[in-house]
């Protein structure tokens, strides 16, 4: 993807066996090929997902050992994440590291182009330990990077002139990549400059805006859904907002806000929360149906609390879609529904004559209580 | 009084013959809000549920004085309809539409550079109600009373949340702003505050922040130098795991920064009376209030 806004990369090869890893790094025809796993998240270098391979033997050797291999790094979790793909790459002289990175600075309201000398390490530990290696540009949003500016940013990292030369056109095919891919970040570490001074883009890591993907199908297409949580794809298919934890308490809310604040109060109550769901402020019957399912589906669920400050939602229609759900997918675990706001006495009447065994509560605080009680069997 | 909102605000909605447009439309007109009409490009000289249409803001301003303007007009078209409010010189403009790409928003920040007469509350937010004045957005009218709490929110059914607590013991709003969840927004805390600060009516200020972002801090930093009203606050997100967006845009802990933790503290320092429930907001008013 950068290399189609200009951005320099090192020849390589995407493989999905050892064989295929050989052949790779025989047409490379380097004496040294890298061989890199693929997964989405930093910090593969220290987590020995980055091999250097001198012989083809050696390459070949390097793709059976880590194909199939749980990888950990910091931004992977405790489980890690399973290698499926490797990349194979030209082995490169490299005289120097660099870091380079684009993002959005919220309290500047701007991107702002983040660069450092120390390459090759993680830069939040740079930014703890040496910040005087950190380089910052704030962008102005009317003219882009300026190339004085990349210069500004390129002799303050010790790059000569012609090097710097190169830095400017690097940089500012980032940021062009950056604004018309619709990126949220742009990582690019290392940066390297050779031996014979080139500047490669060696490993990047590029995240988009969610809200801006409707208009870059390419980008869509790349998403590798084997790389996330089975439950949290289901659940983006009907647009809700489920992002799986590891507690026992499944909650269902409406709204981000109240969705966090539900998971706040029963931690508070001494319990763990199983997941953040927001349903929404528009959910209906069918929905809530479905935010049902995928919250069953977690095996580790053993209450559910829902929690919903009816504005749009009004009380009465998530009673229903509550009620029809439970009938048809036959919920084997506690209900504490505790719902506020529009209809919300139409809503309980009708929760009340279902006849169904649902637990209520008045307000957050008395749902939270209730709901860890009966995660721990308790009445 | 109220802030931002009144009885002279003359409202109108951008994207009005939609199906959400028409619904909180009739919702803030039945609520004695005074709107004066509505933009639908290609539909102007109609009317629609009573409601005059016009084709450009620029138009609705002129034929109807209005001052105000909600906006419900879906997310590749929302930092459009920013611009051509603040272009047509509308006072305070309130974007509810969620999902709108950084990109084109910082093109819609850029250009409210140009227009300071122009406030954006939002985007991705509720929207504003004094009660018994008037709104322009989507929070529920029947929870509110009238009364001298403010309330500063980046998250909707939180801020019904705090509405309704406040209400229920018998505390009522000056105005209820919702500034919203993502990362680029028009109006933050500190400037809400400010608003709040100046409203000799509004005698003490709920704040509701969550994850991600510094504005909370930067918020703590203002209140401790130049608020000197009660605040109660609540931070959400204190489970959140690191590096996940929580459903907001802007609800994310970055390279460990951006946590409720540093928030919460940032405010108790100020002065703040932080609750770690949000169950606890009513109360804690309550009894910094001495009631």
């Amino acid at each position: 993807m950068l290399a189609r806004f200009g951005v320099p990369v090192p020849r390589g090869e995407v493989v999905f066996t050892p064989a295929e890893a050989r052949s790779a790094a025989e047409r490379l025809g380097t004496s040294v090929v890298v061989v890199k796993a693929q997964i989405h998240a930093g910090g593969r270098g220290k987590g020995g997902g980055v091999k250097l391979a001198r012989s083809l033997d050696e390459a070949e050797q390097l793709a059976k050992q880590m194909l199939g291999m749980t990888l950990v790094t910091h931004q992977t979790g405790p489980e890690g994440k399973k290698v499926e793909k490797l990349l194979v790459e030209q082995g490169l002289d490299i005289a120097r590291e660099l870091y380079l990175s684009v993002v959005i600075d919220r309290a500047a309201e701007a991107p702002v182009i983040i660069a450092s000398a120390a390459g090759g390490m993680d830069i939040e530990e740079v930014a703890a330990h040496t910040p005087e290696q950190i380089l910052k540009l704030t962008v102005n949003r009317g003219t882009g990077v300026i190339p004085f500016q990349a210069r500004q940013l390129a002799f303050g990292m010790g790059l000569d002139g012609s090097q710097s030369n190169k830095f400017v056109k690097v940089l500012e095919s980032i940021y062009t990549a950056f604004i018309e891919t619709d990126a949220s970040m742009i990582e690019i570490n290392p940066l390297i400059v050779t031996k014979s001074g080139d500047l490669l883009a060696l490993d990047a890591k590029v995240s988009f805006d969610d809200n801006a993907l409707y208009r870059h199908q390419d980008l869509k297409d790349l998403r590798d859904i084997s790389e996330e949580d089975p439950l949290e794809v289901e659940a983006s298919k009907f647009s809700l907002n489920y992002i799986r934890l590891d507690g026992t308490i499944g909650c269902m809310v409406n709204g981000a806000g109240l969705a966090m604040a539900t998971m706040d109060i029963i931690k508070l109550s001494g319990g763990e929360p199983a997941n953040f769901l927001d349903v929404g402020g528009g959910a209906n019957a069918e929905q809530i149906k479905n935010a049902f399912r995928i919250l069953m589906a977690d095996t580790n669920v053993k209450a559910v609390l829902i929690n919903i400050f009816g504005g749009i939602l009004r009380c009465d229609v998530l009673a229903a879609g509550v009620i029809a759900a439970v009938k048809d997918l036959g919920v084997p675990v506690p209900i504490i529904i505790r719902m506020e706001g529009t209809n919300v006495d139409e809503g309980k009447r009708m929760l009340k004559e279902s006849g169904l065994n649902f637990a209520t509560a008045d307000s957050m605080g008395e749902a939270a209580d209730k709901a860890v009680a009966l995660a721990k069997g308790g009445k | 009084m109220a802030v931002l909102l009144d009885k002279n605000t003359r409202l109108i909605v951008q994207g009005l013959t939609g199906k959400e447009g028409t619904f909180h439309g009739k919702q803030a007109a039945a609520y004695g809000t005074n709107v004066v009409g509505g933009t639908s490009p290609g539909k102007g000289g109609s009317t629609h549920e009573g409601f005059a249409i016009f084709n450009t803001v620029a138009d609705a301003r002129a034929k109807t004085g209005a001052n105000a303007s909600v906006i419900f007009v879906p997310p590749p078209f929302a930092a459009d309809a920013i611009m051509e409010a603040a272009d047509a010189g509308i006072e305070l403009v309130v974007c509810i539409t969620e999902g709108i790409p950084v990109v084109d928003m910082m093109k819609a920040m850029t250009f409210l550079e140009s227009h300071p007469k122009t406030r954006l509350i939002g985007p991705n937010c509720p929207g504003i109600i004094s009660p018994g004045k008037g709104k322009a957005g989507i929070i529920p009218h029947n929870i509110v009373r009238e009364g001298r709490i403010g309330i500063v929110s980046k998250s909707g059914t939180l801020t019904y949340e705090a509405i309704h607590q406040l209400s229920r013991v018998g505390m009522g709003q000056t105005t209820c702003i919702g500034i919203g969840g993502d990362p680029l927004i028009g109006t933050s805390h500190i400037d809400a505050l400010k608003l709040f600060k100046d409203d000799p009516d509004t005698e003490a200020v709920i704040m509701i922040g969550e994850i991600g972002g510094s504005a909370e801090q930067e918020a703590a930093a203002y209140i401790k130098a130049e608020f000197t009203k009660p605040v109660v606050g609540f931070i959400a997100g204190q489970t959140a795991p690191p590096g996940r967006r929580m459903g907001h845009a802007g609800a994310i802990i970055s390279g460990g920064s951006g946590t409720a933790a540093e928030k919460m503290e940032a405010l108790a320092a100020a002065g703040v009376r932080v609750v770690n429930s949000p169950a606890d907001m009513g109360k804690a008013m309550q009894e910094v209030l001495g009631r």
